[in-house]
């Protein structure tokens, strides 16, 4: 099969533009990233430069993957990353529109690779359990139960692509962040820190540059692995009562 | 030259205890005035940064991708192992120790291997405490599985996301140091040289992937923790990025290479679909738990629906040929069965390569519903990327190179024979042997980092003399110089062929002569092709664009030329070792049986190759391997 691509192309303190391209005898089941690499030995060897974008595990994991695909982040397939996702999902013929991932606190460094360091900037602020190496108690002193494991799993499946973000019309990072924090404060282990990581969290977000959630879904849909909605309202209900438990105590927990 | 391991005296049961009674203290007023770069931020270097943080050391720590969330441990799945016998199924720490001993084909430290089963345990509770949500019962406590090589259930895990949860883990670990100034992160860096001062790593030199800009770091030690060198077969289960550019680099500075011919191909991949494949994906271990694996009896059977094979005319030959082990026995074995299956015309699916795992028993037995919650993921998985629902028909299946377990050497305190350059993960050769068992990767990737270094790398702080070199010094603008003649070196050459191009040649090359079964014509053959494809890729590349930019043909050249360099002492070592054992398969050294044979006579010990020159004999070097505990003894999984 053969379709026509419509790239983004943008270098630093640059401007981009879009950049048609034809990929040609595509198999189906190569996936989108190997029909990528294709163009770019095609752009090459006819001393062009490839097409700059993020990618690593391809097995949809790592999330390295940043492509925005025809309007969708990670393409047209229900819950799949960039990479998974397969030249079978297109025709013959189609023009496939690729741009990165788009946000206010996701600046492009180049092509299709941006800048998804307020990410991490948001982890270090409170995305952790305080526990140095070598102070843990015996693993299973502390049980939990099953329900709480399994949801707590299903938060921290995130890959930390920001696919949430670039499908939210606001920019907002709130499936990220609700992911994280429902991860770590679901668990018995994660209790004691619980406000002050909601409060670091939400607080670097805020100062990051992303935007607010006016509740469309739009985050849920584009996930690659799922992450529900539900983690958002956890993540507001323990906003409001560390933000009300922190002006009881009168103690800055967040500092 | 033979070369010494530095082990403890004493009984093995006690030797790290008395390392660490006899270690010298760093005492906290004087950590802070040590900086200590690690290279790497995947399982080993991310809890080695974490940890050396926390204990008051000044860490400088680097990745290539844009965050250290990212590194290939991620992709880890089926889980970690550990001594804690909450099974009551009858383990110990002997027990994993013998059991990763024999798994590696008696080709290990004694000693190293001990340690790792003694603190498998730590890693647990450090674990569970840092919040990774492992599976559990619904008593709260954790739930294990077994794995290929072992006859308890010992393997912790989180759905089949395990390396995943414990990379985000010992992210999380150090974003905490991140956030709390104690680590310094520079994310998008590649290591492209080490600082030697006096014969003392002391430093490294980096690209700033974003920006091109080439400059020196310097340190009291320097800590490599930069992963397989995989990539080296190009088709590979590894990360597209995932290269050998730091270690090799290293050796190239002094340090010594250890077994680089101990190759791990992993028997459940998906097979290859076309020349275009960019990587290969690995099904998890944990499959053969309750998948079977067969092909058919007959060759003329191989084209048929396998749904339409009687049980009769299938040949499962795994639990015909062991029938102890069965579908678990280890990865090395189970691969070289699979490859015997093809070679024999028995193989299914495009070509030929490729072997049925089959879940229709588990299905009856357990219910769909049950397979389902155990293995989801991986059928979803299986069907995104070959269109197959693998509860109606098997899966197919097919080795893939999936890990190395040589490496830079190390001695026991995980330093290199450069002091002040210690080495972890599967960037070291040191504690698989020649086979590593499955879940054994995370188990050491932590060990290594959380609990080893930490209390290995003051002593080499607390004695060493040699100054920590300032980033202007001669030695480290030597090295950046160095570093940026390289690449303008290659950036020159505006050949006629990709990079990507000449890694495929390569990767097809290793893999047809230096893969699941090695012969000395083969070998031959490959190290008189090697430099010559080396010397083609030097005329003729084409790498395009500036190195004062972001530039991924750039990033990636230089990842290939030290592949071409690497691939050629892969293969001599091979060559060197007349033997067979674990992942080393030699066709003129095998059993009646077809198993493989070693010579312990000649064999047992550990090759660590001294760099000559590009071109050049390199040097060998002998650690005779001196088995106090354990009697070495043929594996047998029968």
């Amino acid at each position: 099969m053969n379709v026509t691509l419509k790239v983004w192309r943008q270098s630093a303190g640059e401007k981009g533009r879009f950049e048609r391209y034809e990929a040609r005898n595509c198999n189906p089941n190569m996936s989108f990233l190997e029909m990528l690499d294709e163009v770019n030995e095609d752009l090459t060897n006819s001393g062009k430069e490839p097409i700059v974008f993020e990618h690593d595990c391809r097995e949809g994991i790592c999330g390295c993957c940043s492509l925005v695909i025809n309007g969708e982040p990670h393409g047209p397939e229900y819950r799949v990353a960039s990479c998974q996702t397969y030249m079978r999902s297109f025709k013959d013929g189609d023009v496939i529109t690729i741009e990165p991932f788009r946000s206010k606190a996701f600046p492009v460094i180049k092509d299709l690779l941006v800048n998804r360091g307020a990410f991490d900037r948001i982890i270090q602020a409170g995305g952790f359990i305080s526990v140095s190496t070598g102070s843990a108690p015996d693993a299973n002193s502390i049980p939990v139960p099953k329900v709480s494991a399994d949801l707590s799993m299903d938060a921290a499946a995130c890959i930390g692509c920001g696919a949430c973000v670039a499908a939210c019309k606001n920019g907002a990072a709130m499936l990220f962040v609700s992911a994280k924090a429902a991860h770590l404060n679901l668990l018995p282990q994660g209790l004691a820190e619980k406000d002050r990581r909601v409060l670091a969290m939400v607080g670097t977000m805020d100062a990051e540059g992303f935007g607010s959630c006016s509740n469309t879904y739009a985050c849920e849909a584009a996930c690659p692995k799922g992450i529900t909605v539900d983690f958002i309202a956890k993540l507001n209900r323990d906003y409001a009562l560390a933000s009300v438990r922190t002006k009881l105590l009168g103690t800055d927990v967040a500092a | 030259m033979t070369l010494n391991g530095n082990v403890p005296s004493g009984p093995l049961a006690n030797q790290w205890s008395e390392y660490i009674r006899h270690s010298k203290l760093v005492n906290p007023a004087n950590k802070r005035k040590f900086e200590i770069i690690v290279v790497g931020t995947g399982l080993a270097g991310a809890s080695a940064a974490a940890t050396l943080a926390e204990l008051g050391y000044k860490v400088k720590a680097y990745c290539y991708h844009d965050s250290p969330r990212r590194a290939h441990s991620v992709a880890a799945q089926g889980g970690i192992n550990a001594a804690k016998n909450y099974q009551n199924d009858g383990d110990s720490v002997y027990r994993l120790f013998y059991d990763t001993i024999k798994g590696g084909d008696f080709r290990a430290r004694e000693s190293n291997v001990h340690r790792l089963a003694e603190v498998s345990v730590n890693i647990i509770d450090q674990c569970a405490a840092q919040g990774v949500p492992f599976a559990r019962e619904y008593g709260g406590t954790l739930a294990n599985r077994s794995f290929g090589g072992a006859q308890v259930s010992r393997t912790f895990y989180a759905r089949g996301q395990t390396g995943q949860q414990l990379l985000l883990g010992a992210y999380q670990a150090l974003s905490r140091q991140i956030g709390l100034g104690a680590v310094q992160m520079f994310t998008r860096h590649e290591m492209l040289d080490l600082i030697v001062v006096n014969g003392h790593a002391k430093g490294i030199v980096t690209r700033n992937l974003a920006d091109g800009e080439i400059k020196a770091h310097t340190a009291d030690a320097v800590v490599l923790a930069t992963g397989g060198y995989g990539n080296c077969w190009n088709l590979s289960t590894y990360g597209r990025q995932s290269n050998a550019t730091a270690a090799w680099r290293a050796y190239k500075k002094g340090a010594f290479f250890a077994n680089p011919c101990y190759v791990q191909i992993h028997p459940t991949c998906i097979p290859r679909s076309g020349d275009y494949q960019s990587k290969l994906t690995l099904m998890s271990e944990s499959l053969r738990n309750d998948g079977r694996v067969w092909v058919p009896k007959r060759k003329e059977d191989c084209g048929k629906n396998p749904n339409d094979i009687a049980e009769a005319d299938r040949d499962y030959y795994l639990e015909r040929k062991y029938p102890s082990f069965g579908n678990l026995a280890p990865r090395d074995i189970s691969s070289r069965a699979a490859k015997e299956a093809c070679d024999d015309g028995r193989g299914v699916g495009p070509g030929g390569r490729g072997v049925y795992l089959d879940f229709s028993e588990a299905i009856q037995r357990l219910g769909k519903h049950k397979v389902e919650e155990r293995y989801g993921n991986l059928f979803d998985i299986y069907k995104e990327i070959t269109g197959e629902d693998a509860y109606q028909v098997p899966m197919r299946i097919y080795p893939a190179i999936h890990y190395t377990m040589g490496g830079l050497w190390v001695d026991y305190s995980l330093m290199s024979n450069v002091p002040g350059l210690f080495v972890l993960g599967e960037a070291n050769f040191s504690d698989h042997g020649a086979n590593r068992l499955g879940a054994s990767a995370l188990m050491q990737g932590l060990s290594d980092g959380y609990f080893v270094i930490p209390n290995t790398i003051n002593n080499y702080l607390a004695t060493q003399k040699e100054k920590r070199p300032a980033a202007d010094s001669d030695a480290a603008v030597r090295a950046a110089n160095e570093v940026r003649d390289g690449v303008k070196k290659l950036l020159a050459i505006k050949g006629k062929r990709t990079v990507s191009d000449f890694h495929r040649e390569l990767g097809n090359l290793m893999w047809e002569k230096c893969g699941m079964a090695r012969d000395k014509e083969g070998l031959e053959y490959a190290l008189r092709e090697i430099p010559k494809l080396r010397e083609a890729f030097w005329r003729d590349v084409n790498v395009t664009g500036e190195g004062e930019e972001l530039n991924q043909a750039l990033e990636k050249a230089g990842r290939v030329a030290d592949f071409l360099e690497l691939a050629e002492l892969v293969c001599k070592d091979a060559l060197h070792r007349e033997e067979s054992c674990g992942g080393h398969f030699r066709s003129e050294h095998q059993t009646d049986d077809g198993e493989a044979l070693r010579h312990d006579d000649k064999f047992a010990y550990v090759a660590a190759w001294e760099f000559k020159g590009v071109g050049t004999e390199p040097d060998l070097h002998q650690e005779p391997l001196n088995y106090e505990e354990v009697k070495l003894a043929t594996r047998s999984y029968k």
